[in-house]
């Protein structure tokens, strides 16, 4: 799937919070269309490389490249826009609005029709039916009209897929998405994972503390600990890796 | 074919229907200087005013999620723009009327792009000096404003309407005139809050960070909404001048300020109609408990805090949700 050019690209990668390199150095590349999960030790600095990624915080050296462009310190709506998108580890929606609404934002963003005063929303049809879809596809289409602060913490989770999917991004960033689900909603959020890469071309980035999730559905494994990267390579590479099982897998 | 009509008909008369209680509060304000006296049609005119007041600034606060201290300040530009031009430039109220509204909302714009970098108390604190800086400077600013006294005098103009001269000395004709303005306001404002707009304003006022990552700039909609709602602030305060008939640079201090944030929260924020219904309560209270003491400000700060703690949804908020069963509805 590799075309050569790497979707996203980081360079010497840091961010230092006071004395703590919560991120130190990292230097990697992902090519398109690959799900690669980055996994490690609480604290390793896996979200706050995503948050490095997408503009949440600014790194205290490196740099980020998307596409071949960089995109270093831009504010998080402009890298929302060239193509990154990602859903949090803790729910971050908006609770008081439907379901609906929630996945609506995100299209009315992708459309650029967010600066429309005086039309009335539901006059939009192109929008109405690109909400229906996305409904659809995290299979919440029934549940449409309840507030997105009251549905179960599985469905919110698919909620905040939805939205970060329903901007079209190119590079999906998913900060633990089965994060305190339990077995049957985590098998449908992996089938659901699995579906993305299949029918549609993009390319994700896991973070995700469940093993059996990642060994099933990673193509590459990228292994941190205490902000470095300390393996790098296939699943069963990992598996076999010396330093990563003393480093994490032994721990558990 | 009768039939589907008349089902129609019977479905708009419902009390759920909303276009029910339209139809009644037009015809209702529109009927009142046939039942009412000049004294309750001033007063009238007034909420009409205050109720434009309340429901712009609501489009920031209860749509927005942002608390602003100092949109008296618009409101007073509105005034003072239209004072100024009917006294010493022309008596012609539609320029007076699109000065007032130009320089109501350049001004919301230039102090709402200092403001909306901030959150919450921070911002409701620096839209409260802001507010407080245009005071001082209606206040202070002798030669342009009057200074303490303000502008005296403002007179009330014959309204040229396509060759039809209507004049608007009558309190029966300016509050017609009132109600026609205040009425398209709101409609606009209706419909900006049903807009893709506005349900961007509400996402922004859910989680100001998450709309970030879909790829929207809260700042420039917090802007927009700041100046968009300082701008119908600006057109109640160009229906005040008028109607006063003279301003002094109280309607800046920021009493004025909290005056419609009460409304809304009398009425309810999170409800389009909340603040207007709020406004019409808020003056009747202050009108009826002034009339027995000096002290209303004491009874009618307690009724504030037994609604803020007791009905926190306000009066419109409670009454929808009876009618409505909102927010019972869970999986």
């Amino acid at each position: 799937m590799n075309t050569g050019i790497n979707i996203l690209e980081t360079r010497g990668l840091r961010k230092h919070f006071g004395d703590l390199a919560a991120v130190a150095g990292v230097d990697l590349n992902f090519g398109e269309g690959e799900l690669t999960a980055v996994i490690g030790p609480n604290g390793a600095g896996k979200t706050t490389f995503f948050n490095l990624v997408t503009g949440k915080l600014k790194p205290t050296a490196g740099k980020v490249y998307f596409r071949g462009r960089d995109i270093t310190g831009l504010t998080p709506y402009q890298i929302a826009r060239k193509g990154i998108s990602r859903i949090f580890q803790i729910t971050n929606l908006f609770p008081e609005l439907t379901v609906y609404e929630n996945i609506r934002v995100a299209v009315l963003s992708k459309m650029k029709e967010t600066a429309k005063m005086l039309t009335f929303d539901r006059n939009l049809k192109r929008a109405n039916d690109e909400t229906d879809r996305i409904l659809d596809t995290i299979g919440l289409s029934d549940k449409g009209n309840y507030l997105c602060g009251v549905i179960s913490h599985g469905d919110q989770r698919l909620v905040e897929t939805g939205v970060a999917l329903a901007i079209d991004p190119v590079l999906l960033l998913l900060d633990e998405p089965t994060g305190g689900m339990g077995p049957e909603e985590t098998d449908e959020m992996v089938k659901f994972i699995r579906g993305l890469i299949e029918k549609q071309d993009i390319t994700i980035l896991l973070v995700e503390h469940d093993m059996s999730v990642v060994f099933s559905i990673a193509e590459r494994i990228v292994v941190m600990h205490q902000g470095e990267i300390i393996a790098d390579g296939k699943p069963y590479e990992i598996k076999a890796d010396k330093g990563v099982r003393e480093a994490y897998l032994g721990e558990e | 074919m009768g039939t589907g009509k008349w089902v129609g008909v019977f479905a708009a008369l419902n009390i759920r229907s909303k276009l029910f209680w339209i139809i009644i509060a037009i015809l209702a304000l529109a009927l009142i200087p046939f039942y009412l006296g000049d004294f309750l049609v001033v007063f009238v005119t007034e909420m009409l005013i205050m109720a434009l007041f309340a429901i712009s600034l609501n489009l920031l606060f209860g749509y927005t999620g942002l608390l602003s201290f100092g949109h008296a300040a618009y409101f007073s530009v509105g005034a003072y723009t239209t004072g100024l031009f009917l006294l010493r430039v022309s008596p012609s109220l539609p320029l007076a009327f699109l000065l007032a509204i130009i320089l109501a909302t350049l001004s919301a714009w230039i102090i709402g792009f200092f403001c909306v970098r901030l959150d919450e108390i921070y911002f409701a604190m620096l839209t409260l000096a802001f507010g407080m800086m245009v005071h001082t400077i209606l206040w202070k600013w002798d030669s342009l404003t009057g200074g303490a006294d303000g502008l005296v005098g403002i007179p009330r103009p014959i309204l040229n309407f396509f060759g039809l001269k209507i004049g608007l000395s009558s309190i029966t004709n300016y509050y017609y005139f009132t109600l026609i303005i205040v009425g398209i306001c709101i409609f606009i404002l209706w419909v900006i809050v049903n807009s893709p707009f506005g349900l961007i304003l509400k996402s922004i006022r859910e989680n100001h960070e998450r709309v970030e990552f879909v790829g929207i700039s809260m700042r420039r909609y917090r802007l927009f909404s700041f100046a968009i709602s300082g701008c119908f602030c600006g057109v109640a305060g160009a229906l005040f001048a008028p109607f006063e008939m003279s301003i002094a640079p109280d309607i800046a201090f920021w009493t004025k300020s909290a005056e419609p944030v009460f409304m809304s929260l009398l009425g309810g924020m999170r409800i389009f109609v909340g603040p207007a219904v709020g406004a019409a309560i808020y003056m009747y209270l202050k009108e009826i408990i002034s009339g027995y003491t000096e002290l209303w400000m004491i009874y009618l700060g307690a009724v504030l805090i037994g609604f803020v703690i007791f009905l926190p949804g306000g009066i419109v908020g409670f009454i929808h949700r009876k009618l409505y069963a909102v927010g019972e509805e869970t999986p």
